[in-house]
């Protein structure tokens, strides 16, 4: 509430402290930061995120490894000073192939997790707005490509263009999208009734800026929610890809495929299984937090 | 007759009612406060009143008067971050902060409230004639036929057509108007001493309310109910109340009987509430008068008195010195610094 | 008396011409070919003045809210005739219908809702400049927004705030800038004082009137609120089930009415007057609205008519002139509304509901 007395100037009177700065305001957004930062676990998990993603981008310059060096003095070698986190059966370090596998594990976790949010968002903005026949051939569609077997397409991409990291991104974009599309639709159905789409309607704005002005940004709150558990789950569907061999080629390697070939070593060189896959699980567990974070803090009254 | 309560007798901050003993209901400096994550809200600060038998008492105020809160707190409904504190008595009883189990004995059956929206208090699956036998066997201890019996009977003094039949059917399929007049059936099922109606008629068309408003009338001369009634309709306190509290910021700024009230107000607000309203009986010469700012925001209000920004007769004492609620004349109180208006 | 004459003496700036909003309902059943219609504006005509207010009264199912986004074309009419500045709205395509909205704007019952939350209240007061001057400088816009907001008295450095710290007051005059700012000649007005504080109302509706002197605005000025109505109307149209009941200049509106159901709303309304309140004579309808749905033949005001006769069952009434400029539906309507034996209907004298027949 504003703490002016008189708030409200009369026309002809001079305007109470006349000359002032402008203030900013506070947006909900602004509102919605200030919770977040309060919540301690969204904060240490955003601090641990943010070093892991620190370690994975910028790691490897520091080390002075290379991703596909093989130590022949190192096969399978437990972790000590030379190696912190061991070696494969290949004598490559894991240390450098964990920050590396790091590296395309976030990567395709954020693209892929961009790409279906861009085309959902778009896709279920335009169908929830304009309803009717529209929103029902719109939605038919996302309702088969649902229906198809995920496996089975990615493979069929596979044997058709061979293996392919930007073939993960439009295989897993592909899937996401739709789950994306029909939660803003849902969001854009229920927006469409209030009373302020209604004022823009009746202020001679186009559907296509009523929709980018005053439908998205509003359904920007669950989406930024849904992002954040997306992330992870598109993470863990590469790593599951990778695990069948069906990821990212060698010598690029990502943690679902370090895991794999640690999954295999485990009784001898158990390093090999618990060095990715607790920084799999870390990243995970935070961007949970987060995403529980961003929900509360957008939402006070759920708590 | 004689009133008990002369003016030497109140207290300071109390209103001066002119009831006999004992009064239904005897509120003393009740205080609520809700916890905010902003903080400590004040919604009712420090309210003393008294409500006589048979006596129908008027509670106007705006939003952020604190006027709904009272009864809140009065009949337990307080939401889990509120806290009352002070005294509310019921025939010499306390019951302000009484454990659940007892104070739902005195609940639907000595004091009963009726709501703005009568969809709150209906049970949307159970039928009408299941909601109101519950009422009757368990406080009454009637056997269900008997119960039936006699809430047919109440449907009918409230004027619900072909009640023997309506009796069986689902809150939904009655329309705004019925509806309430089965909460106000329900309301009167034990003939509470005391009805508590919060904002009962605001959601009505106002050919229904004026319906209602003479039910309400009837039905207090019938059984010598007393009713408060709660409104920020000022028309709809003229018509029915016997004393008038008036609220602002969670206190009360001026009390007094109906007429006089209404005739020759002594708090600016009142004055000020009354002048601005438009009337389907005065002439419509230049501008309405206003009243200027904002309603309070309670978690910012200002020091003295919580009018003082919007009064347009404030002095330098008003700055300073909250007022308190002083009785003056016969039966009246106000909680302003100026001699007279 | 002259300000009416002078008044209704300039060409109508939006004549409708026999309106009709019908909604059609789920069909009956899968096979079902019946459809009901919900008849939410049935027949309603009239004309708006430059610099006038029409208020448009009634109560919930009447149809008020619906007609005034269907002259807006919000909602498409069903048939009838919305003539702006002599062309008939109805023959417009849609651009060119989102051409007139500079003219014609709406402000609405809940303020905040009307305001994008995320939106700042200058980018909220600024969008219709940028809909229809998109080459407008920023610099222009801002300043065009600043001369806004001090019509309507918000201070300027409020303009980078956001909807949900402002009071109810505060945002309904940020809905009045948004209104006013491409200048329109019309404004419908859907109940825009009912969710505001009664010492609020009094600031809008100030601010209204003198938008209007300023500006030679019309206002279509929708309410169930008749004392509200009666402050800003000129001229005042009484609707029921879609339909209209009467209409006539505001004094003669209030102080003559000729439809039972007019009588019985001005009756209803409580006055703050303790003695008054008490003693008036109150007309009391009896039993509740009907269903839009499925409305009563003939008269559909019948049902709850003090003096309702077969004639009314069999015959929908006209709009019978009762002088030049007030026109009433009610076969009776010269006739005194008489009392009733039934307790629930008729004159009510200051002793109750005895159903003993008043003088």
């Amino acid at each position: 509430m504003l703490q002016q007395d008189a708030s409200v100037a009369h026309p002809n009177q001079p305007i109470p402290g006349g000359g002032a700065p402008v203030v900013k305001g506070r947006s909900l957004w602004a509102d919605a930061w200030r919770r977040l930062f309060r919540n301690r676990a969204a904060v240490a998990s955003m601090v641990i995120l943010g070093l892991i993603v620190l370690v994975c981008v910028a790691g490897p310059w520091f080390v002075p490894y290379e991703v596909d060096e093989i130590f022949w003095d190192a096969f399978t070698a437990p972790p000590s000073e030379a190696h912190w986190f061991g070696t494969d059966a290949n004598g490559r370090d894991l240390f450098i192939r964990v920050l590396y596998g790091g590296r395309i594990s976030l990567m395709v976790g954020l693209v892929a997790t961009l790409v279906s949010l861009v085309i959902g968002v778009t896709y279920g903005a335009t169908a929830g707005y304009f309803g009717g026949r529209i929103d029902d051939v719109m939605m038919r569609v996302v309702d088969m490509l649902y229906s198809l077997p995920f496996m089975f397409f990615v493979i069929l991409l596979m044997v058709f263009f061979g293996r392919n990291i930007v073939l993960i991104f439009v295989a897993i974009g592909a899937v996401e999208w739709l789950d994306m599309a029909r939660i803003v639709r849902g969001q854009t159905l229920s927006l469409k009734r209030k009373e302020f789409i209604e004022a823009a309607h009746a202020g001679g704005v186009s559907a296509f800026n009523i929709i980018r002005r005053h439908i998205i940004p509003n359904t920007l709150g669950p989406v930024v929610v849904y992002m954040t558990l997306t992330v992870p789950k598109v993470i863990l569907l590469e790593s599951f890809l990778s695990f069948l061999g069906l990821g990212v080629q060698e010598p690029m390697t990502s943690w679902g495929v370090l895991i794999s070939d640690g999954a295999t070593n485990l009784e001898v060189a158990s390093w090999m299984l618990i060095f990715p896959a607790v920084f799999l699980a870390l990243t995970l567990f935070c961007l949970n937090f987060i995403g529980d974070g961003i929900r509360d803090a957008l939402d006070p009254r759920d708590r | 007759m004689p009133s008990t309560l002369g003016t030497a007798d109140v207290p300071a901050g109390a209103d001066a009612g002119t009831a006999q003993a004992p009064a239904v209901l005897e509120v003393a400096n009740l205080v609520t406060r809700f916890a905010s994550p902003d903080g400590e809200v004040s919604a009712v600060n420090g309210v003393s009143f008294t409500v006589g038998q048979g006596e129908t008492l008027g509670i106007v105020g705006e939003s952020g008067s604190g006027k709904s809160q009272i009864f809140m707190s009065v009949m337990g409904l307080l939401a889990a971050n509120g806290r009352a504190t002070g005294s509310v008595r019921y025939r010499g009883q306390e019951i302000l902060n009484l454990p659940r189990a007892r104070l739902n004995r005195i609940r639907g059956s000595r004091i009963s409230m009726i709501f703005q929206d009568p969809m709150t208090s209906l049970n949307p699956y159970l039928r009408i004639s299941r909601q109101m036998t519950e009422v009757l066997v368990h406080h009454k201890g009637m056997t269900a036929s008997a119960a039936l019996e006699e809430a047919i009977r109440m449907l009918d003094l409230v004027r619900i057509p072909e009640a023997r039949r309506r009796v069986h059917m689902y809150p939904h399929e009655f329309s705004g108007g019925m509806r309430q007049r089965v909460m106000i059936a329900m309301a009167l099922l034990c003939q509470p001493d005391l009805l508590i109606a919060d904002e009962p008629t605001t959601a009505l068309d106002v050919t229904v309310q004026a319906q209602i408003l003479d039910l309400m009338r009837d039905l207090k001369r019938e059984f010598d109910t007393s009713i408060i009634m709660i409104t920020h309709d000022l028309g709809v306190i003229a018509g029915l109340s016997d004393r008038v509290l008036v609220m602002y910021a969670g206190s009360i700024v001026e009390s007094g009987p109906v007429r006089d009230i209404f005739y020759n107000p002594q708090h600016p607000y009142t004055e000020a509430l009354l002048k601005s309203m438009p009337r389907l009986d005065d002439d419509i010469l230049g501008e309405l008068p206003t009243i200027a700012g904002q309603p309070p925001n309670l978690q910012h209000l200002p020091t003295g008195c919580p009018f003082r920004p919007r009064c347009v007769h404030a002095f330098d004492r008003c700055v300073t010195d909250a007022p308190a609620l002083e009785p003056f004349d016969r039966g009246r109180a106000k909680a302003c610094h100026l001699e007279a208006l | 008396m002259t300000e009416t004459a002078a008044r209704s003496s300039k060409a109508p700036l939006l004549s409708v011409r026999d309106l009709r909003v019908h909604f059609p309902m789920p069909a009956r059943g899968i096979l079902s070919r019946r459809r009901d219609y919900l008849k939410a504006v049935d027949g309603v005509s009239f004309d708006v003045r430059p610099g006038e207010t029409l208020g448009v009264v009634g109560e919930s199912g009447c149809g008020k809210s619906t007609l005034g986004r269907a002259i807006l074309q919000l909602i498409p009419p069903t048939s009838g005739q919305v003539v702006w500045l002599g062309e008939d709205m109805a023959s417009m395509s849609e651009r060119e219908i989102r051409a007139k909205r500079q003219d014609m704007q709406i402000i609405f019952q809940d303020p905040l809702a009307s305001l994008d939350p995320r939106m700042t209240v200058g980018d909220i007061i600024a969008e219709p400049l940028r809909t229809f001057h998109p080459r407008m400088s920023r610099d222009e816009q801002r300043r065009r927004v600043d001369e806004m907001m001090a019509h309507v008295g918000l201070v300027p450095e409020m303009v980078n705030r956001y909807p949900h710290e402002f009071s109810g007051g505060q945002a309904q005059r940020i809905g009045i800038a948004r209104a006013m700012i491409l200048r329109p000649k019309l404004i419908v007005c859907d109940e825009p004082v009912s969710a505001l504080d009664v010492s609020i109302q009094s600031q809008i509706l100030n601010l209204l009137r003198r938008l209007q002197r300023e500006f030679d605005l019309s206002l279509i000025f929708i309410s169930h609120d008749l004392s509200v109505v009666r402050y800003i109307s000129h001229r005042i149209i009484v609707l029921y089930l879609g339909k209209v009941a009467e209409m006539a200049d505001r004094d003669e509106l209030y102080g003559n009415p000729r439809h039972p159901y007019t009588q019985a709303l001005i009756s209803a309304v409580p006055l703050p007057d303790p003695d008054a309140e008490r003693a008036k004579e109150r007309i009391v309808l009896y039993g509740d609205l009907p269903s839009p749905l499925d409305p009563p033949s003939g008269c559909y005001f019948r049902t709850r008519c003090p003096k309702a006769t077969d004639h009314c069952a069999r015959m929908a009434p006209d709009l019978y002139d009762v002088s030049p400029r007030h026109r009433a539906a009610c076969h009776y309507w010269d006739q005194p509304t008489p009392t009733r034996e039934h307790p629930e209907a008729g004159v009510v004298g200051a002793e109750g509901l005895t159903g003993r027949a008043q003088s």
